[in-house]
């Protein structure tokens, strides 16, 4: 149910029309159980999955989500104990993974140490018998490609991490698979590499045109370079939607906690006017929201979430159709960029704010300080309880 | 064998021991190089005596240097008899002993099935049970089914206390093997016997060779369990052993010296292609 004007649900429709008519790899009703002594854990506890050519489609979650076990079975190193596998359409479930049309970038690289990086690049093309002078040409192109050229010759272990990463993703692409799965495969590097890398994927990416499948627990990482995120958690996609989506819009409490940080308020629903929900709060403040779930009424209980760079911070009480919330500064933390405020609004509940250094680092309030925060009305999110 | 006797003197090291610690006694050193001389010494005498020129049947007192044991050092029909039994025997054993372990060893380190732990324990009961009980045991096992021990019966027993090292050292080996190698070689089209060939054999070699190495010098000095099965076939440890009551012919000092100098040979090889994959 929505207010009177409220607008159409937005998760449905951009997931629904990126992929084509065929997906590249589609998962129906895959399930994964596992036996460990006299138990059997679900990894993989029923997922439907459609992921389009030429997409940058992220697997994201905690560890033990089931994340990279949807991928081996992908892959083929892993058959799903239920449920189809299609790789463009042709049902691969059970086909070993020497025959199937995809490539993996592991996590540790997994370059063969006995072999130089050109023997390691040129591996997947011996083993279907392309022609020597093919192999030759294909893999120099590769190596220029990931910049590495001059490292043919060399042991994977004579290479600096960055470089290793880069001779396993060319070793993957030059054999120009319908889709590139790539499992947490920048974890092992240190930060600054890793986001210039995060860059040089999607460069990549676009250039060879190839379906990247990632599977990350690094939400940054999956919002910055994905086209499309599904978010796991215990064996399931709780949400499957684009970065945008995910982030302003999360479907359930996990995925508002998993991704960036998110203030969860309760409250009660007062009233409906003007297109525009009355929830009230802490205190016996009210806030306002623009849409909620379709089972809320008048006096349901709900939990509203607002990030903290929506939020404005002040110390006058703001005018407007906006949320105001009166609260005490608790705890500042000057970020650089940002400083984080943590304000107290009663009831036990604390709201984080991130407030752009634009115009000087002075604060806007003192720890113990009384200010009001407030925010549009389309920023705050009922989640399901 | 490579033993660092290289350990910087204490109080030599710059800015370390001004004044005071200068001369301390450095045990360290003095040690390394007494259990050097105990380890070294018959070796060394061994290899000294191959050059002595005895005067009568027992070469234990230096008389004079002289090569000619070295110029017909193959004058003996029967210990050169003796020596091709053992070099041969060795290498079957090597071989044998070699590609069973390899596949014991893999099976320990990467499966679990019925039977593992048994099959661990039956693997350490040939290692640690005294040869001469296994001697006994095989000699009364053949004996009881009627197979007149010889040639081939030496290279079973042989076999049968080699395995177990062999298994031990490529378990050790597999359980270090990252099975996403193996995974990666699946991923880039290898099907499972392509994947052994070019990826899980090539990364084993080294454990595989140090295991047939082990089970190649295990094999060429056994005495006891082979006097037990060898029947008529004399081994090259056979020989000398009988040899001693008669004297032992400097001939004996003089393939001592050359079985050594192949190990030797074959260990310096061993590190300077190490030290060179290393430098790429």
């Amino acid at each position: 149910m929505a207010p009177p004007t409220s607008t159409t649900q937005p998760q449905a429709s951009a997931s629904d029309a990126i992929p084509a008519a065929e997906p590249a790899i589609s998962l129906t009703g895959v399930v994964k159980a596992f036996r460990s002594g006299t138990e059997t854990v679900r990894a993989v506890d029923g997922v439907d999955l459609e992921i389009g050519r030429g997409e940058f489609f992220s697997l994201l979650g905690p560890s033990g989500c089931g994340k990279t076990t949807t991928m081996r079975m992908i892959a083929g190193f892993e058959d799903p104990t239920e449920g189809v596998v299609r790789l463009d359409g042709r049902d691969v479930t059970g086909v070993s993974a020497n025959h199937r049309d995809v490539n993996m970038v592991f996590q540790s690289y997994a370059l063969f140490p006995h072999m130089s990086v050109a023997d390691n690049v040129a591996f997947g093309l011996r083993r279907r018998k392309v022609p020597k002078a093919e192999i030759t040409r294909r893999v120099g192109r590769m190596l220029d490609l990931v910049e590495l050229g001059h490292r043919a010759k060399h042991r994977p272990t004579q290479l600096s991490g960055g470089q290793q990463q880069r001779v396993a993703l060319a070793r993957a692409l030059v054999n120009e698979p319908s889709a590139l799965l790539l499992d947490e495969p920048l974890g092992a590097l240190d930060l600054k590499l890793r986001q210039s890398m995060q860059i040089e994927l999607k460069r990549i990416q676009r250039e060879v045109g190839i379906t990247f499948v990632y599977v990350t627990h690094d939400q940054g990482e999956a919002l910055t370079m994905s086209d499309r995120i599904a978010v796991m958690n215990n064996g399931l996609v709780e949400q499957l939607g684009t970065p945008t989506e995910i982030y302003d819009r999360p479907a359930t409490r996990f995925v508002a906690d998993f991704i960036g940080t998110s203030n969860l308020l309760r409250g009660v629903v007062s009233a409906a006017s003007g297109g525009l929900w009355k929830v009230e709060v802490a205190d016996g403040a009210t806030v306002l929201a623009a849409e909620l779930p379709d089972e809320v009424t008048t006096g349901s209980h709900i939990h509203l979430t607002v990030r903290p760079e929506k939020v404005n911070i002040g110390t006058e009480e703001p005018e407007g159709q906006v949320s105001r919330l009166p609260g005490t500064v608790t705890e500042t933390v000057y970020t650089g960029a940002a400083t984080h405020y943590q304000v107290d609004v009663g009831d036990g509940d604390e709201v984080t704010v991130y407030q752009q250094n634009a115009s000087g680092s002075a604060l806007v309030a003192e720890r113990g300080e009384r200010v009001w925060l407030s925010w549009p009305p389309h920023h705050s999110y009922a989640l399901p309880s | 064998m490579s033993v660092d006797v290289g350990t910087p003197k204490a109080g030599t090291s710059p800015g370390a021991g001004r004044g005071r610690t200068r001369r301390r006694a450095d045990w360290g050193r003095y040690y390394t190089w007494a259990v050097l001389a105990w380890l070294f010494a018959p070796i060394i005498f061994m290899i000294v005596f191959s050059f002595n020129d005895p005067a009568g049947r027992h070469n234990i007192t230096w008389q004079g240097f002289t090569l000619k044991w070295y110029q017909n050092a193959f004058a003996h029909a029967e210990l050169n008899e003796a020596m091709f039994n053992s070099v041969t025997i060795a290498l079957l054993t090597m071989v044998i002993a070699g590609v069973l372990g390899t596949l014991l060893g893999m099976a320990l380190g990467r499966f679990g099935f019925r039977g593992k732990q048994l099959t661990n324990l039956v693997m350490f009961a040939a290692i640690s049970a005294p040869e001469v009980v296994l001697g006994a045991a095989l000699l009364s096992t053949f004996l009881m089914m009627n197979v007149t021990t010889g040639y081939w019966t030496t290279v079973i027993a042989h076999v049968m206390f080699c395995v177990s090292f062999v298994a031990i050292t490529v378990r050790a080996r597999v359980i270090t093997l990252d099975p996403r190698l193996e995974e990666a070689a699946r991923d880039l089209g290898a099907g499972p016997w392509t994947t052994f060939r070019l990826v899980t054999l090539p990364m084993l070699f080294p454990g595989i060779m140090a295991g047939g190495m082990l089970a190649f010098a295990l094999s060429i000095d056994d005495y006891i369990i082979t006097s037990f099965v060898s029947g008529d076939v004399t081994t090259f440890p056979l020989w000398i052993w009988g040899a001693t009551r008669v004297g032992i012919p400097p001939q004996v000092n003089v393939m001592g010296t050359l079985l050594f100098s192949v190990g030797l040979i074959l260990a310096v090889v061993n590190i300077v292609m190490a030290r060179r994959r290393r430098r790429g």
